[in-house]
């Protein structure tokens, strides 16, 4: 008998899900398993198949194939069990917008099952933690864009599920919505499972542990943000800024360290960037030949690497890559 | 029970958030006012009865119910809420019939308004109170019946022109079952038990019957097992749609 939850379930299981629309394939065998206390970053470029993933984790709609798993339940032979146990917020925060803010949270209670005080003090505490205090009694459609996200966010934390599932939740908002948002996931993430799609880079830095990667429909990376950053070819590149001009022969110079696969300059700005192989730590040697040599050196700094370059190296393999090849 | 009761009333306030229910409400009474007293001559007949209130509302019904109904499934696919909706611990059967019963409720609410008609045919003369609460009993069966076809379509299509058009239509042919406009349609390809069949799905007729007083089991039964085969498809359309 499937759908029995046990310890050796992932919170959310995601088994080789495919779904075409027609002769188009919006998702292809997908399969990525989430695990309680982690916030997994789904990326891919839009149109990449991120929603219609979600959609189906959710149950609202039926894969072509492969199925999914949440909190052990099978979505397509228990989606009541297993919509209980989960929080969703749709793309685009949608939400019964002639409803005020309590009345609508209100209403996703009963719909939860909860009575009397305990709905009451539901809705008093998704309203607290989403900061909706000053906007409970306007109608949702009356509100900003950032509002209206806080709202749907409000409902799909409401029963306190032990997964969430959110599609760009932090899309539209300004800077300082967005840190709370984030604020307000890192907090729960210790004991939920936590999906969230997006398609800004930095979040993922932010508050992601793990991250993955889809375009066209299929999975290209499975790692930690650290791992994609790393394949970067910036990735531990040493920037030298001198004060004036770059000395003569520096280049050469450098490229000839044992490490070093490539050295870019920026006269301009009086720039170096000395590129490593494989992506090792070459800080050492560059500083101990700055110092042997006696450039005047104003800073020197380590790159991490930039997640953009890489995101644009898997999703679209048909462009090269800068310079470097890190392989 | 909990999740649909919470959906009716959901649906029910939304109603009477917006205009819908105050122009339906208002254009409803007036409708049935001009034709009950106007086209109907509730007066100049002489009788205290309130046949020429009745006999004009499958016609109100047909334009009245579809502009209600259409809104029912389409408006959810369009703001996007049915996404919500349907990924709460919602099963389908308790979504249709949350929604179906908000909107019977409302053209319950509707129907009741109409009082006013009923205290003036008793202050008139010596009403047949038992028969009047039964023809209106028969008027709230066949606006369900209404309802239930223009949610079905309403599932099936975004577009809200296209749901009033298409539950208009098909209301109309239920209208006119038994009639020649229908029935020749059907005469000469289809079988005879067929034609009998969509003979006896007349709207008109089963409510008739039951403003004459006369309460029958098969009127009853008509009507409920309509709506239930339509709410049926209803669900068949819902739960197509995540097919994509």
């Amino acid at each position: 008998m499937t759908g029995i939850p046990t310890d050796t379930h992932a919170a959310i299981e995601v088994i080789a899900l495919r779904k075409d629309f027609g002769r188009f394939t919006a998702v292809s065998d997908i399969s990525f398993d989430v695990h309680t206390g982690e916030v997994l970053g789904f990326l891919g470029p839009n149109g990449a198949g991120k929603s219609t993933t979600m959609k189906m984790i959710t149950g609202f709609l039926t894969p072509t194939r492969g199925r999914s798993r949440v909190a052990g339940f099978d979505v397509g032979q228990q989606p009541i069990e297993a919509k209980r146990r989960m929080g969703y917020l749709p793309e685009g925060a949608p939400a019964y917008g002639d409803m005020t803010v309590t009345a609508f949270l209100d209403f996703i209670a009963r719909i939860r099952g909860y009575h009397g005080r305990e709905r009451r003090r539901r809705v008093a505490v998704a309203i607290e933690k989403a900061n909706l205090g000053s906007v409970v009694h306007k109608p949702v459609e009356t509100l900003s864009k950032g509002f209206k996200r806080r709202v749907g966010l409000a409902q799909a934390i409401l029963h306190d599920p032990p997964i969430l599932i959110m599609d760009e939740p932090t899309d539209g908002l300004d800077p300082n919505q967005k840190h709370e948002v984030r604020e307000l996931i890192r907090e729960m993430a210790s004991d939920k499972a936590i999906l969230i799609s997006t398609h800004i880079l930095e979040e993922v830095d932010a508050i992601c542990d793990r991250a993955i990667i889809i375009a066209q429909g299929s999975l290209l990376f499975d790692g930690t943000p650290q791992q994609l950053v790393s394949m970067s070819s910036l990735h531990n590149a040493v920037k030298l800024c001198f004060e004036d001009k770059i000395p003569e022969g520096a280049e050469a110079c450098l490229r000839g360290l044992n490490e070093v696969i490539e050295v870019a300059s920026d006269t301009v700005r009086h720039r170096l960037t000395v590129f490593p192989g494989n992506g090792k730590s070459i800080v050492g040697p560059v500083t101990q030949r700055v110092r042997d040599e006696g450039w005047r050196v104003e800073e020197i700094f380590v790159e991490n690497g930039q997640l953009d370059e890489v995101f644009r190296r898997i999703t679209r393999r048909d462009t090269p890559v800068q310079q470097v090849d890190v392989s | 029970m909990n999740v649909t009761v919470a959906i009716l009333k959901r649906e029910l306030g939304n109603y009477f958030a917006t205009p819908v229910a105050y122009v339906f409400i208002v254009i409803f009474l007036v409708l049935s006012g001009v034709f009950t007293f106007y086209l109907g001559g509730l007066y100049e007949r002489g009788q205290a009865d309130l046949q020429p209130f009745f006999t004009f509302h499958p016609w109100l019904y047909l334009f009245l119910i579809p502009a209600l109904s259409m809104r029912l499934w389409a408006e959810e696919r369009r703001a996007g809420t049915l996404e919500l909706l349907m990924t709460l611990p919602v099963s389908v059967g308790e979504a249709v019939l949350g929604k179906f019963l908000a909107a019977w409720l409302f053209t319950g609410i509707a129907l009741a308004l109409t009082f006013p008609v009923w205290i003036t045919i008793n202050y008139l003369g010596d009403a047949d109170n038992p028969v009047i609460l039964l023809s209106y009993l028969g008027s709230f069966l066949m606006a369900g019946a209404y309802l239930a076809v223009g949610a079905c379509v309403s599932a099936f299509t975004r577009n809200q022109v296209i749901t009033f058009v298409m539950s208009f239509v098909i209301c109309l042919v239920f209208v006119l079952a038994g009639f020649p406009m229908v029935m020749d349609l059907f005469q000469g390809w289809a079988p005879q038990t067929l034609i009998n069949a969509i003979g006896r799905m007349s709207f008109l007729s089963h409510f008739e019957s039951i403003t004459r007083g006369v309460i029958d089991l098969r009127d009853l039964i008509f009507f409920f097992s309509f709506i239930g085969a339509w709410l049926l498809a209803n669900g068949i359309g819902v739960e197509m749609r995540k097919s994509g």
